[in-house]
């Protein structure tokens, strides 16, 4: 699948936070189900060990980080590859204003954790679409 | 530095572009949760990068097993240049080829079929951790 001219959607994945898994979970709403054919994914280590095809895709595109926490790893990974940047979230802070979406944990979100990360994915989707209009 | 000797620390992928990498993942995770609860510990695999010299001491703290979904080996890699040598490496991709019947395909919800692919991939991950602790199991 062609990704070059998409947004790119790349969370931290946080194995070791259920917070992680949030941000990884909107990204697949994004990706596959709410703008299927704007955005597209790439593994975050790729960029962590410098993988030169993934880090040239991270430069010529727009990407978008999603992290779990404010260590903010996709974010940093991101900007340490020099890759085009537009804009970034962090699970936190969309549960400081969602504070009852509390996810069970790194495995099963839950109920509760699945909608925290539908209301990250519509914050996400509506990123998207703000950068295809200015373009 | 002190060096931990009864606990192992896993480092996994997180894959997110490819089903193997959800595997590893999750793997990992039932390792962490269910399988050896009490012998494991893992770090956010990018922390190495985008944290402190802390979590750079991980894999030379905890003698650690690097679980990746591909060829590619990103945790493998990343932990060695960031933080220490593996003492093991687990490779989904390769674990596959002996159960050729298990298909992977999503990257999201595991099927029921990746699922049991995910607990073999567990069960491997748990005997190398019972090799490094010196324990039969
Ligand atoms: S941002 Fe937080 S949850 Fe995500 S990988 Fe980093 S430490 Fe883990
Ligand atoms: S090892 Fe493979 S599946 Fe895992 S993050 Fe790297 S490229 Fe992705």
């Amino acid at each position: 699948m062609l990704k070059d001219g998409k947004v790119f959607v790349i969370p931290c994945s946080g194995i070791g936070k259920a917070l992680g898994t949030v941000g990884r979970a909107a990204m697949y709403e994004v990706v596959e189900k709410l703008r299927p054919n704007e955005a597209t994914t790439v593994c975050l280590p790729l960029l962590t060990i410098r993988d030169e095809a993934v880090l040239k895709l991270a430069r010529n595109n727009s990407c978008i980080s999603v992290d779990g926490c404010p260590f903010q790893c996709a974010r940093k990974n991101i900007e340490s590859s020099k890759g085009k940047l537009v804009a970034s979230f962090v699970v936190t802070d969309v549960l400081r204003e969602n504070r009852g979406l509390k996810p069970e944990g790194v495995t099963e979100l839950g109920p509760k954790g699945l909608k925290l990360a539908s209301i990250l994915a519509e914050k996400i989707a509506g990123r998207i679409d703000e950068i295809n209009n200015n373009r | 530095m002190t060096i931990v000797k009864d606990k192992v620390g896993v480092v996994s992928c997180s894959g997110e572009d490819l089903p193997e990498g959800t595997i590893s993942r999750i793997a990992t995770r039932l390792v962490l949760e269910k399988l050896r609860p009490h012998d494991t510990v893992t770090i956010c695999l990018p922390l190495f990068l985008a944290g402190s010299e802390d979590e750079r001491a991980f894999a030379r703290v905890f003698p650690t097993i690097a679980v990746d979904g591909c060829d590619k080996r990103c945790a493998e890699v990343g932990t060695k240049e960031y933080s220490g040598k593996p003492v093991a490496v687990i490779v989904v991709s390769e674990i596959m080829k002996k159960y050729p019947h298990l298909k992977t395909k999503s990257r999201d919800n595991l099927s029921a079929e990746e699922k049991k692919l995910a607990i073999k991939v567990a069960e491997e991950i748990a005997a190398k951790v019972d090799e490094i602790l010196g324990r039969k199991k």
